[in-house]
């Protein structure tokens, strides 16, 4: 068996409005539009993957918040409806996946052995969060690849951000010696925002345009600090930031799904792709790839 | 007995263990054989209507209101879901989630019903509702927990939905689902020996039941800044609940107080109590928080410099 390998890695943000104005038929809701930028960045990150070929898409997701340990999906299907318990409007999704049980299991005991508290949830009745559905949905809206689910591992709350991410960079390593010894080719998602203050109201219309923007100016500053250093490669700088921009941007990357990507990438020192940057009722929101092979040339 | 459109206010834990599992821990057992009490003073009470605040159902534009007539789904939570699928199927009030929604804009909020096939229904108003209200005897509306929220928007909000209760002529039940301190245990730890996650913890909890089982409501509110500094892991602004408790049920400390029960649940506070209107308990203690009526949005820090009343600001500092 030859070895797996990460084809890419993307911060994969999961804002339910941006699967809304596309109006894809597992969609309830309908709308006329909204969020071009990101969603025409998603797009673009969709072309630069369509050259890649890849078997899994493994997903760390912040909606699906666990305080005992790190939880990974373990039933090979799951077909339900998700309504947003925030923005029940807007999504009310029909999905149907598949879920690479092996893998998921393998990145389990991995994590394990690296002293990481882990458990398999294999309850047929789970809901899957729908940020994960948005999130792999704007990826691969053909739904043809089975995907792997970790929960975000809420320590930040519990301990700080130094020990979340510390954990994250376990699983992160992790995850990696999973992939490499499965022979499977991974696309992995961190599916956040970036800050993530967000607008206590919402607009008549929610895809009126002339409403959206960055909820201050604080935020934005700090969005484009972070894009800046994955820009220019200076992802371990953007990792020992993560901390303070967390805190003053009440960033969703307390979640530790970044932090468990670049650990995954092995932090990345190559230019990242910055496909697009956008907000969502006031929260800051990156489309972002790093493709190995560029570490390569 | 006060007579009072609030007929009972009912405090319950929200984690699912006494509902799917109390034999394997005595105190989820006495939470679950407390539930059963409470269920029997709530029959008894005379109440019309459950209006649930969870605590477990967090919201981020404004304040959500459950419409949906009979919501139906088989439940997991997202933590504990080796415990097993929960089926439900409850009996909402959209008229009255209406006119919930409606006292809310009156007084300020940004509020909404929610009325959807499918929704999400929270882990705490689903334990609350099948051991509460098995039979969907009552109907009942479940409000959301603003994430952002603070006091006075907290205190307005509990307010509104006094209005609404009190404008459609029916007796309610105010049922709060939280628990008191909340860290949870973050390793497995074997049921029978779960306990408070820390002494400091459980000193704060026994204080505040003391309150309640002296019919001190208000006060307790009135502490709940301090509660949320010393006893609560910081995942929301503020601990809500009894500002919501309070002022659905009057801002005043003439309550019968009953604690039915109090035990660990994976290192958090789990307590069930009961408030019931008296004539004289307590008394009105004092009190020193704000009691606003209406909401006017956020009040950021430096918003007095807007008002004309302080003239304008200097261009430096003056000696």
């Amino acid at each position: 068996m030859s070895k797996g390998e990460i084809v890419m890695g993307a911060l994969a943000p999961h804002p339910p409005h941006l699967v809304y104005a596309e109006n894809p038929p597992q969609n309830e809701a309908t709308s006329e539009g909204g969020w071009e930028e990101l969603r025409w960045g998603y797009e673009r990150l969709r072309d630069s993957l369509s050259e890649k070929d890849y078997d899994v898409i493994i997903v760390h997701t912040p909606h699906w918040a666990t305080f005992v340990g790190t939880h990974f999906l373990g039933v090979e299907k799951f077909k339900s409806l998700s309504v947003d318990p925030i923005f029940p409007n807007l999504f009310r999704y029909n999905y149907d996946l598949t879920v690479d049980v092996e893998l998921s299991k393998a990145i389990h005991d991995n994590a394990a052995d690296s002293g990481l508290l882990v458990k398999m949830m294999e309850n047929p009745d789970f809901r899957i969060d729908y940020g994960t559905i948005t999130s792999c949905h704007l990826v691969n809206p053909k739904w043809d690849k089975p995907i792997v689910c970790i929960s975000s591992n809420r320590s930040k709350f519990y301990f700080n951000s130094e020990l979340m991410q510390a954990n994250m960079i376990k699983l992160g390593e992790a995850t990696r010696k999973a992939v490499e010894a499965s022979g499977k080719r991974a696309l992995l998602l961190s599916s956040n925002s970036l800050s993530h203050r967000h607008f206590t109201t919402e607009p008549e219309v929610p895809e009126d345009m002339s409403k959206e923007h960055v909820t201050n100016h604080n935020q934005y500053l700090w969005d484009m600090k972070m894009i800046n250093l994955m820009k220019d490669g200076k992802t371990k700088e953007m990792i020992d930031l993560m901390p303070d921009f967390t805190e003053q941007t009440v960033a969703e990357t307390e979640a530790g799904c970044l932090t468990w990507l670049m650990s995954a990438l092995g932090f990345p020192d190559y230019k990242a792709t910055v496909h697009a940057y956008g907000t969502v009722i006031g929260t800051g929101n990156a489309i972002i790839g790093w493709d190995p092979k560029k570490a390569k040339i | 007995m006060r007579e009072d459109n609030v007929c009972k206010g009912i405090l319950v834990p929200g984690l699912p263990h006494p509902l799917l599992c109390p034999e394997k821990n005595e105190g989820w057992q006495r939470i679950r054989d407390a539930y059963d009490k409470a269920r029997i003073e709530l029959e008894e009470s005379g109440a019309e209507i459950l209006v649930i605040y969870s605590t477990f159902w967090p919201s981020i534009l404004g304040h959500q209101v459950q419409a949906y007539p009979e919501p139906e789904w088989t439940y997991v939570d997202e933590e504990f879901h080796d415990l097993g699928s929960i089926d439900y199927k409850f009996k909402m009030d959209p008229e009255f989630a209406e006119l919930t929604a409606t006292k809310c804009k009156e007084r300020g909020l940004h509020a909404r019903t929610v009325s959807y096939y499918g929704f999400p229904i929270d882990t705490g108003s689903i334990v609350a509702l099948k051991l509460l209200n098995p039979d969907n005897r009552l109907p009942a509306i479940i409000v959301s927990s603003n994430m952002y929220a603070n006091r006075a928007e907290s205190i307005v909000l509990g307010k509104s939905i006094r209005d609404a209760i009190d404008a459609s002529g029916k007796k309610a039940a105010a049922v709060v689902i939280s628990a008191l301190s909340n860290r949870l245990h973050t390793v497995e730890i074997d049921p029978k020996d779960d306990k408070i996650h820390s002494l400091k913890d459980h000193e704060w909890n026994l204080k505040f039941l003391e309150y309640l089982e002296k019919g001190r409501l208000e006060d307790v509110s009135q502490l709940s800044r301090q509660f949320h500094n010393e006893a609560r892991v910081p995942k929301v602004v503020s601990f809500k609940p009894f500002w919501i408790m309070a002022s659905i049920m009057g801002q005043n400390n003439l309550y019968d107080g009953n604690v039915l029960a109090y035990e660990p649940i994976c290192g958090t506070g789990a307590a069930v109590v009961t408030l019931t209107p008296a004539e004289d308990t307590a008394g009105d203690l004092e009190y020193d928080e704000d009691d606003p009526e209406f909401y006017k949005g956020d009040r950021e820090v430096l918003d007095f410099y807007d008002q004309p009343g302080m003239g304008p600001l200097e261009e430096r500092d003056g000696d």
